[in-house]
């Protein structure tokens, strides 16, 4: 049997309702798994001795806006003893209820998904650790969402330096 | 712990002090331990690296990596550029191996277009990412050494760096953002003084690794800072996810480039080096080794390195040859789509990684049928890394801790991005 099928069948075989979908494109296998499924699909994942997807890539979130649900986020697994890879999407309607975190299944994924709620502003359940990582502490939203804008910095000329000046956001005297 | 404020002085609780000091590190002791902040500006961090130490005399009882100060946003700049000129954010990523970025960038782009470079593009870039391994290995050996007080060696390895970067400078017309792998193929086609120069570097080099081992290998005080220290076994090691010669260094063997082989690395005789030891000497040795195997590669593909186009013929996807638009008006034309709107990739996500110096270098990206990615997101090794070294480093001296970070090899441009 074929590695990709084999992964759909164990998942079958264990926890029935977990796959809403599946997607094949440029040879890349992913599999849409329901949101609370999510930890049981991991460790089968991790712990099958068919599977050994002992390796957790990559954890990264896409805002799909105008869509609904509007997140989702990608799991990026490989299995080292199968040299396979394996991609979970986690379609997420409410940002705030985020997935299960996988960070007891593959310790880095406490760190990766730290990355996903600073710049994507998707959470995850018992992941205790998420706070602001790349961005100051006191950072308003979260940058990779669609409905931020990229911003840019008035220069300041001589002619203009007042009144650029006067619309800076720091402290004024 | 007491904390003096301007006019009043405070007693901190536990949870305002870890909020304090930003990091969220579960600190044991506040009473009795010395909280330590090591960086942002400091020689060893190799870069803006800030680490949140909580020592008991000399000891790290725990420690916290606090990153950020090179944030720059870089994947949200690419949403807003055509695939081509996003090209030019990924060298900034890690500066040491541009040309491991513009292909773990430019592989996974091809990927999504569905194109395949030709063969003498393969070769030519194959050549390219073993040379820029082998600069990015010397730049870590150098500042490694330094850390651990051997000077010479620093200077020794800048020294080899240099040419390379001139045969960078001579192909790329750069140093180091090179920019030279587009999607579909190169800039241009190498000079013809490419050939000769790498294969004077291939005559050259083996003597300076020599020199850097009789300098380093039996030293016995390189010996006891590295031997023992910052041991990682390998199940922690897959767990914590590191990748590169840092997960080679505890012995599971697994390279991108044999595993699942891009760029035809299956028709090169290469070995992989493992060691078993997982402490800092044994990363160590698997980098030296590196060189080995990386000059190996570069002698097969000069050797059967195919003449042909370096570009697909694909004038959707690359601008048209100089010379042709002078007479031809679908020349002009595709050249002016080109370069004003770019091409169009389909809807659809990929990841692609490939094997950088550091480890896995994974590029995703999910295009929806316009110019401009939806999405780009950069598995960088740095990062990844970096999230063992709390595992890696509790327990031992402040000064054991140098020699960790050198041997995990960190560079902030690709943490913070």
């Amino acid at each position: 049997m074929k590695r990709e099928q084999l992964v759909v069948e164990k998942i079958k075989q264990a926890v029935a309702d977990a796959i809403e979908d599946s997607d094949d494109f440029r040879g890349e296998q992913t599999l849409f798994i329901k949101m609370n499924r999510l930890k049981k699909v991991c460790t089968l994942l991790r712990d099958d001795p068919a599977l050994q997807y002992n390796f957790l890539s990559d954890v990264t979130a896409d805002d799909l806006l105008p869509e609904f649900p509007r997140f989702a986020v990608n799991y990026h697994l490989y299995s080292i003893p199968h040299k396979h890879r394996l991609r979970l999407r986690v379609l997420v309607e409410d940002p705030e209820k985020g997935p299960q975190t996988v960070g007891d299944i593959w310790k880095v994924g406490t760190w990766l998904e730290m990355e996903v709620w600073d710049l994507m502003g998707v959470s995850f359940k018992g992941n205790n650790s998420l706070r602001r990582l790349f961005l100051p502490e006191d950072w308003q939203g979260h940058p990779l969402r669609k409905d931020y804008p990229l911003g840019y910095e008035e220069v300041q000329f001589s002619f203009n330096w007042q009144e650029v000046d006067a619309k800076k956001p720091y402290a004024k005297d | 712990m007491l904390t003096s404020g301007s006019d009043t002085i405070k007693e901190l609780t536990v949870e305002e002090l870890r909020a304090k000091v930003g990091t969220g590190m579960t600190i044991e002791d506040a009473d009795e331990h010395m909280l330590l902040s090591m960086g942002p500006q400091h020689p060893s961090t190799h870069g803006v690296l800030r680490l949140l130490l909580e020592l008991d005399g000399e000891n790290i009882v725990n420690l916290a990596p606090d990153i950020g100060f090179l944030h720059t946003g870089v994947e949200k700049t690419m949403e807003s550029k055509t695939y081509t000129k996003a090209l030019v954010m990924t060298d900034r990523l890690d500066y040491l191996s541009p040309m491991s970025n513009n292909l773990g960038y430019i592989l996974a782009v091809e990927k999504l277009l569905g194109v395949e470079a030709t063969p003498r593009a393969q070769a030519i870039r194959v050549i390219l990412c073993e040379l820029a391994r082998i600069s990015s290995h010397l730049v870590w050996l150098a500042t490694h050494a330094l850390d651990l007080a051997a000077m010479s060696v620093f200077l020794y390895c800048f020294r080899e760096r240099e040419y390379i970067l001139d045969v960078f400078e001579m192909v790329a017309g750069q140093r180091m953002m090179v920019s030279y792998f587009r999607p579909g193929g190169l800039w241009r086609d190498v000079p013809e003084e490419f050939e000769p120069a790498v294969r004077q570097f291939l005559d050259f080099f083996p003597a300076k690794i020599a020199d850097y081992e009789a300098l380093l290998k039996n030293n016995p005080i390189w010996l006891q800072r590295t031997k023992d220290v910052g041991y990682i076994s390998a199940e922690d090691a897959v767990s914590w996810g590191l990748t590169g010669p840092s997960l080679r260094g505890s012995g599971v063997d697994w390279d991108i480039r044999k595993a699942q082989p891009y760029l035809g690395y299956d028709k090169y005789e290469f070995d992989v080096p493992l060691e078993t030891d997982g402490d800092v000497y044994a990363r160590y040795r698997c980098r030296m080794r590196e060189f080995w195997e990386s000059l190996r590669i570069i002698r097969q593909a000069l050797d059967k390195l195919p003449s042909g186009p370096v570009n697909i013929s694909d004038r959707k996807i690359v601008p048209p040859p100089r010379s042709e638009l002078g007479h031809s008006m679908e020349a002009v034309i595709h050249h002016f789509k080109l370069w004003t709107e770019g091409f169009k990739a389909p809807t659809g996500y990929v990841y692609n990684s490939v094997e950088s110096p550091r480890g896995e270098f994974g590029c995703y990206i999910r295009g929806d049928g316009s110019p401009n990615p939806a999405r780009v997101h950069f598995r960088t090794p740095s990062y990844v890394n970096l999230a063992s070294l709390p595992q890696m480093g509790k327990g031992v001296f402040v000064a054991d801790l140098v020699a960790i970070i050198g041997s995990v090899d960190i560079v902030l441009g690709e943490i913070d991005r």
